[in-house]
């Protein structure tokens, strides 16, 4: 769709940069130790720390990606929510305390606490680098998608600001600087996020949604068919001429392109009906021009999207729900039907690359079940195999956040395990009201005709849209500065992997304490320059499920590692150099050999991946979990000679 | 080795902690993982009507707020251990935890 740009939009976006750049600047003084920089010298306050949690936590996958994804596929986007959430239970009841008695500034600190071997060293920094570079790339993704509509510049220029902005952030003032920008980029979102569930309460549900009377309903057109024999149809409108005929998905879809005065255009045949249905189309040229609805982007012939087309209430049918409340607007949805609209992407007209975007009335009740994205339903044609993926990524989502590196290094900015502890709850606390709220936003933007079917990362921006551009400005500059956030922290993990795991620890970088945060501050740099460059790469595909991979790879390589850590005490470094190695291996491999990254990154759809499922943990977690165990029991001898043997000179010392 | 970035008084109910943590994580996967097959055993079941909502948007809502509940009895607890276990042995207050870094 073509965006306006508004000033005031642009004002606010501007005056949230600003706070946050006088936030580094205010805190650059407290970076001047490597204890300053990675963890805010440990002195943030629980509460504070809680809320920043959420700002680290709640990310473009949960705001834009979650919402985007129930307002194109209903219930099933909702499960993120639950599975994000409920890995919190892991971080809190066994993650928390325990590691933040045993680190100093990472997790890899962490791990090799008690065993001080360097292959652990090398290889939990690599874990570390890696989730951080896979949560990295939808965070810059969703950036790239947000400035499109606010500031009216292209992807790129998106990715590479918040790159900048988030460079400047961390080599300013490092820990200090990103906790206060989380801090309160997590306390706005959760209030903006309830007015905007307030506003779309308010607005209730309506047949033919306007945006509160800014934006005309558009209502698609529908031609009766006077005939059709399988090959050629003949229209009861003697204004429209046919153009062609185009039956795809072994004739179970029909598309037909037709002509009125001059203007061509694709409509869907429902044969049973005889009825063609109005589509709209994204056609790429072979000189590179893509035409929206025939025309030019500007022109703005490319429509939002949206809406009920039946509305039940107190058993009539009516066109407006009113008012509604947390009840009844699901009831509203519920109850009645609403018009989803399908995309296929294959059809070629002469030289042109035919996208085509389709209605698809689909009952309430089936849409607020799951089915709908996840194939988990075997009357639909879900197979036992799409089950276990599905499994499989649920999995991932809970084991996988308590294993996150950005997670995990904001238990040492606060003082003590109690404070670690404490401010889990207030975490778990303001996300978990967080997710309730997605529901209802995604839902608001699935029947408020403000879908951008090019992009559903913009669905709750475009949301907040319909109800000014005031809230638009606030609610897209919270989630610019929810991409600031989550990418700040991901970006102090990765420069404490580079340069305190790896420079310092493994390769024994002689540095003092100076030179520790100047490593720091180039590796946040170096580190920047490489997510800007992948958010660029990876520009169009939805940010929550590319954040699966990262929760994969996490729940993998390093949450086994750290439960057997503490849990079993014939844990022993090798078994945990082991587990890291297969974990990581394993879970990496099946998402690269994937049929979904076949599909969306290597762009090859007719080659089959002989990996039956996308989502790897459901073998990798057990299998690393497995290694560490045979491999720690092969080598309990070996592990007793080495922990005598760094027993020595400390006993000596 | 490296130290913990503080210091901090020595944890006497850290093992009830971890055996209440262990029980809590237990519980809440079980609930969890009932979720789960659910949806993919019987989608249709979460489907039947609850009141406005329905079994998948009552069981996705209970287990949000349930592990907040459990996150507050949690520390609830925590805290009453900690204070109880600190009084029971006054001698060992101001002793900086080694565990995990000999």
């Amino acid at each position: 769709m073509n965006y306006s740009v508004s000033p005031w939009a642009i004002a606010i976006f501007c005056s949230f940069v600003i706070t946050v750049l006088a936030i580094s600047y205010h805190f650059a003084r407290s970076a001047k130790s490597a204890s300053g920089f990675y963890t805010a010298g440990g002195n943030i306050h629980w509460s504070v720390n809680g809320i920043a949690f959420a700002g680290d936590y709640l990310s473009a996958a949960s705001f834009l990606g979650i919402c985007g994804m129930i307002a194109f596929s209903g219930y099933d986007g909702f499960l993120y929510s639950v599975g994000y959430l409920a890995g919190w239970v892991v971080a809190m009841f066994v993650v928390a305390e325990p590691i933040k008695r045993l680190g100093k500034y990472t997790f890899t600190d962490a791990l090799n606490a008690k065993f001080n071997s360097r292959g652990i060293q090398l290889a939990a920094a690599i874990s570390t680098l890696l989730v951080s570079i896979f949560y990295l790339i939808p965070q810059m993704v969703g950036a790239g998608s947000l400035v499109t509509p606010l500031l009216g510049l292209p992807h790129e220029f998106g990715v590479i600001m918040v790159g900048t902005l988030v460079i400047i952030i961390v080599a300013t003032a490092g820990m200090a600087s990103t906790t206060y920008v989380q801090f309160l980029k997590g306390g706005l979102l959760l209030i903006f996020s309830l007015v905007l569930v307030f506003l779309i309460m308010s607005r209730g549900v309506s047949t033919k949604p306007d945006q509160g009377g800014d934006v005309p309903f558009r209502d698609f057109q529908t031609i009766k068919a006077a005939s059709w024999d399988g090959q050629t149809i003949v229209l009861a409108d003697s204004g429209y001429s046919v153009a062609g005929v185009f039956p795809e998905n072994s004739g179970k879809l029909v598309f037909v392109k037709l002509v009125k005065n001059g203007q061509s255009s694709f409509w869907k045949l429902d044969p049973a009906e005889m009825l063609l249905e109005e589509t709209q189309t994204i056609s790429a040229r072979p000189d590179g021009i893509k035409l929206y609805n025939g025309e030019t982007k500007d022109k703005g012939k490319f429509y939002q999207v949206g809406h009920m087309s039946r509305i039940v209430k107190n058993g009539q049918e009516v066109q407006k729900s009113g008012t509604t409340d947390f009840f009844s607007f699901i009831k509203t949805i519920k109850d009645g039907t609403v018009v989803r609209w399908l995309k296929f992407a294959g059809l070629k007209d002469g030289d042109d690359k035919v996208t085509v975007y389709y209605q698809q009335p689909i009952e309430g009740k089936e849409l607020l079940k799951p089915g709908v994205k996840f194939k988990v339903d075997s009357a639909r044609g879900a197979t036992t195999a799409n089950k276990i993926d599905f499994i499989s990524l649920m999995i991932a989502l809970f084991f996988g956040t308590a294993a996150l590196p950005h997670v995990l290094i904001r238990y040492y900015t606060v003082p003590n395990p109690a404070s670690a502890r404490k401010s889990t709850i207030v975490a778990i606390a303001a996300i978990g009201l967080f997710y309730l709220l997605t529901l209802y936003m995604g839902l608001g933007a699935m029947v408020n005709g403000v879908l951008d079917l090019t992009n559903d990362n913009m669905s709750a921006p475009l949301l907040a849209k319909s109800f000014g551009v005031t809230v638009f400005a606030i609610i897209s500059a919270l989630a610019f500065a929810t991409v600031l956030g989550t990418v700040s922290g991901l970006i102090i993990a990765s420069s404490g992997a580079v340069a305190h795991d790896l420079a310092d620890k493994f390769f024994k970088v002689k540095m003092d304490e100076k030179r520790k945060v100047l490593w720091g501050k180039l590796s946040a740099v170096g580190v920047g320059i490489i997510a800007m460059a992948l958010g660029i790469l990876f520009k169009g595909m939805n940010v929550s499920y590319l954040v699966g991979w990262a929760f994969a790879v996490a729940a993998s390589a390093n949450l086994p590692t750290i439960a057997m850590i503490l849990f079993w005490k014939k844990t022993t470094s090798r078994g945990v150099l082991a587990s890291i190695l297969v974990g990581l291996g394993s879970a990496l491999g099946m998402i690269l050999l994937s049929q979904e990254t076949f599909n969306e990154v290597y762009h090859i759809p007719h080659v089959k991946s002989l990996i039956p499922f996308n989502n790897p943990a459901i073998i990798s977690v057990p299998l690393s979990f497995l290694t560490l165990v045979i491999v720690s029991l092969l080598t309990q001898r070996q592990e007793a000679a080495r922990q005598s043997r760094n027993e020595i000179p400390e006993g000596k010392a | 080795m490296h130290e913990p970035s503080s210091n901090w008084t020595k944890d006497h109910a850290a093992s009830i902690k971890r055996v209440l943590g262990l029980w809590f994580v237990t519980l809440y996967s079980i609930i969890y993982a009932g979720f789960v097959v659910i949806n993919v055993v019987s989608p249709s079941f979460m489907a039947v009507d609850v009141g406005s909502f329905n079994v998948a948007i009552v069981y996705g809502f209970l287990l949000i707020i349930f592990a907040i509940f459990l996150a507050a009895i949690y520390n609830h607890i925590c805290t009453h251990a900690e204070e109880v276990m600190t009084t029971l042995r006054p001698g060992d207050e101001t002793e900086a935890l080694k565990e995990g870094h000999s």
